[in-house]
Formats: structure tokens, sequence, C-alpha cells
């Protein structure tokens, strides 16, 4: 949802205080129940995920979630699907360049991060999207491989 | 393969070949060598032909001849369908001029990028641009399906570890890697303004050795954002070429204001073509002012012409703004 996701950057920092407080929790329930379940529930929890994030961030589940490191914005909200920063395409008053209707998904990005208290997180250099993780929980991913939960 | 002779020129046709390695170089192209002497660098754009003709990329190169050091083939400009800048390159290569591949992310996945490296490296390509291009819909087939598996910061760091590593993104070892001098462009002037010095950063850490900017019109703006790259010590770790275009008139400034994504001309250049007698010899001189600025710019090594459709006027914008001193760059002429 378009408006939520604006909401989203907005409150980056807010986001990001809830994100880090309730991952570990999330994080840790996911791999007990991935491994008393072995998998079964898989589905459904890849589909709350769907549902949870795409309503906040119009998530696409793409898999290879990085929205602590980009303020919060959903970088394959972007027509061209970029992950390190906008194009030089970014319309005068900062808009998409495609969509001219639409916020710039890094103009959101930069002044979400602005506000984050981790605002570095964003000069990390994200190489191009695994296809292959496409339409998977990175929840249940990242559980599995014992990581921090972006 | 045969030897054919252009039209106009008696160039023969035969294989470029890389000069030979210097020490602390990436490359084996002529581009990087000038660069790394300490000379003001002259790059121009070239348009590739909506023809198989090659005599129509060789006459567009000769226009350059003696003013120019490297020669950017575009990839798709706009969106647009043209010759394929490989190609240019590998013809432009082959007389022994230096080309700068340009290559869009819009168009072709990983796979098909590592296999065009491969190939440009084996036709003596040594400078590389990696661009994130045009969105499908600026084009004349907006109708096309667009790519962007990778972005410019995920194309530069492929490049490099082809390079570096000597293996695909996969492992695979690469027997012979291509050594090519990568760059980006940056577009300082378009939001979100106050991130873009970031982004640059983020750019050269990926591993960009230099930078050719979109159209600077924009002094002011673009002085104050190479104070900031000095700075940050970003002058010290890649060469900047900012970019410099001409306008024909003040209607094809206002049709690219409001046509071309990420091109800002601000106001004062439009009233200079507006009261201009001669609006088209305005724009070159405009052209030729901006060079002689960019050049005084603590951290700049060059700069990038680009005309479209002006080609022929390069050289002579060139000379008139002096910028390259007594120095003539390389050409064929002097080869042949």
């Amino acid at each position: 949802m378009y408006r939520a996701r604006l909401f989203a950057s907005r409150h980056a920092r807010a986001y990001e205080v809830i994100y880090n407080a309730t991952s570990p929790v999330i994080l840790s329930t996911l791999n007990i129940i991935n491994k008393l379940t072995k998998g079964k529930l898989d589905k459904p929890i890849t589909w709350s995920e769907k549902i949870v994030k795409g309503f906040l961030f119009d998530c696409q589940m793409c898999g290879n979630c990085v929205l602590s490191s980009t303020g919060m914005a959903c970088p394959m909200n972007c027509p061209k699907t970029l992950r390190n920063g906008p194009c030089g395409g970014v319309r005068a008053n900062g808009n998409c360049e495609v969509k001219p209707e639409m916020k710039c998904v890094w103009v959101e990005a930069w002044s979400g991060s602005e506000k984050m208290k981790n605002n570095l997180a964003i000069q990390e250099i994200q190489f191009a999207v695994d296809h292959s993780h496409r339409g998977s929980s990175a929840w249940i991913r990242l559980a599995k491989e014992d990581k921090q939960i972006t | 393969m045969s030897i054919p002779e252009t039209n106009n020129q008696a160039y023969t046709y035969h294989p470029g070949e890389l000069l030979p390695g210097l020490e602390g170089h990436i490359s084996r192209g002529r581009f990087e060598r000038v660069l790394r002497n300490g000379d003001f660098t002259v790059t121009a754009e070239l348009a590739p032909p909506d023809s198989t003709d090659r005599n129509e990329v060789f006459e567009q190169a000769t226009l350059f001849d003696g003013f120019v050091d490297a020669i950017n083939a575009t990839d798709g400009s706009g969106a647009n369908c043209h010759m394929s800048s490989v190609v240019v390159c590998a013809l432009l290569s082959y007389i022994g001029y230096s080309p700068i591949m340009q290559i869009s992310c819009r168009d072709r996945n990983r796979i098909a990028i590592q296999g065009d490296l491969l190939g440009a490296g084996a036709l003596s390509v040594c400078n590389v641009l990696a661009l994130t291009g045009d969105d499908v819909s600026a084009g004349d087939h907006p109708e096309a399906k667009r790519v962007f598996d990778l972005d410019s910061i995920s194309l530069i760091t492929l490049i490099k570890q082809i390079r570096d590593e000597g293996s695909f993104l996969s492992g695979r070892t690469i027997t012979n890697p291509p050594q090519m001098f990568v760059g980006t462009s940056i577009n300082p002037f378009v939001p979100p303004v106050e991130s873009r010095i970031l982004q640059l950063e983020k750019k050269i850490n990926a591993g960009a050795d230099f930078i050719q900017t979109q159209y600077c019109f924009d002094m002011p703006m673009f002085k104050d954002f190479m104070s900031k790259a000095v700075d940050k010590g970003l002058t010290e770790k890649a060469f900047f070429l900012p970019g410099v275009g001409t306008l024909a008139s003040a209607r094809t400034a206002r049709w690219i204001k409001n046509n071309v994504p990420g091109v800002h001309i601000p106001d004062s250049i439009f009233k200079r073509l507006e009261g201009a007698q001669d609006q088209k010899k305005e724009g070159q001189k405009i052209c030729t002012e901006l060079m002689q600025q960019v050049k005084e710019i603590e951290g700049v090594s060059g700069v990038h012409v680009m005309a479209y459709k002006q080609e022929e006027c390069v050289a002579q914008m060139v000379q008139d703004s002096g910028v390259l001193g007594d120095r003539k760059p390389w050409s064929p002429k002097d080869e042949y």
C-alpha cells in the first residue's frame, strides 16, 4: 500500500526500534517452528510475511529483504528495481522518472535512512537480487541461516 | 577477414593492439594513460548509427580526430535502438581509437553482460562505463520488457570481479580476464541532491575508476558538488570528467528539459539562448565556456562532450576552449 509505504520511510526510526526489538524473537520462534514442523508451515509463514510486509512496505517478495539498509523503503518498488541508490532520471519534484505520480523510492530511502540510528547501512553495497529466492520468505531463510532479520 | 577501406580515409583495417602494460595501470588502453599522465582529457560521445554500414561509425569518429582522447559509444541511448555499443567499440578499437563501451542495465542480464565483456576484451576494448540506463518508456520501444537484473553499482562490482578475481560471478575461472578501466556516471543535479555525494562515494567504493557526469549546465551547483568530493577524498580515488553539451536553441533546450530524464538546465542558460541572434552559435559558445570553467575546478581531470547531432562541432569547440593546451590527442592520422 503506497501510503503505508511512505509512512514507513517517514517513521523509519520508529520502525527500526520495533524491528530491532522484535526481530530476534521472530527469528528464534521461526527457527523453533521450523525445527519442530520440519518446514511444514513454510507456506503459511510465507503467506503471512507477504500480507504483513505487503501492507506495510508494498513488499514484492523478492526474498532478498534489505529494508533496514534502505531507510525502510522497499527498493523493489523502484520500476528499475535499483538496490544501491537512485538513477539519474529523478524528476525535479523528487518523483519517479517512470511513474511521475510516485515519489522516487530512493528519495524516500535516503530521507528514511537519515532518521535511523544505523544510518550508515544505506552505504553498504547490495549486490543484485538473487532471483532464485523470488516469492520465498526472507524470514524463513534468515531463520534457517540464523542471521539477523532485516 | 577481408581488408575494407573506409569511404573517406585509407585507414588499414587491422586489429587494434593493446598498448604495453604499465605499472599501476589497470588497462592497456590509451585513455587511462592520458588520465594518469595528468593531462586534461577530452572524451566525446558517438551516436551509434541506425545502419549496418561501419563507415558511418568511422565517419563520426573522424570528426573527433586530434581533439578527443576517448570516444563513448552509447548503449541504446534514450532506450532507442541503434547499433550495439560492443560492436561500435570493436570497430573503433580495430582502427586504434580508444573507445569507452557504455553498458546499460536495461537490456541485458548478468549472463549476457559477462559474455559481452569477454567479447569486448577480445577485441581490445579497454574502457567500460557502467550505467543504469533510461527506462524503456523513454524510447521508441516502450512495450519492451525492462531487464534491470543489475544496477550500476552491481555492474561495477561484477566488472571488478571479472577483472581482479579472474572469474565469472559463479566463480568459474576465466583464463584470460578482460582488463577493463571501469567508469560510471553521476547526476548531481537532480533529487535527492544532498545524497548524491554519498551515492558517488558508494560508486567509487564499488570500484569506479572514472566518473563521467550528466550534462553540467549549472556551474555553481557542480562546483559545490566537486568541493564535497574533494573534501571526501574521492578525487584521489577516481578521475572526474564532467559532461558538457550543446543546445541548438532555447526551444530544443526546453524540449530536453521536459522530455529527457535527468537533465537540469538553469534559467540563466535559457535567457542567454533566447537573447542571442544565432542561438545555435550561442549554444556552442556556452559549451566552450563550460569546458573552460570545469577545467578550473579542483579535482577535475577532463571533460566529456555530448554534442548529439552536432558531433561535427566538437573539434572546433575543443579548439576554441583551449583546454588541451599544446597537446594533440592521438588520431589514426598519426599512425597510418
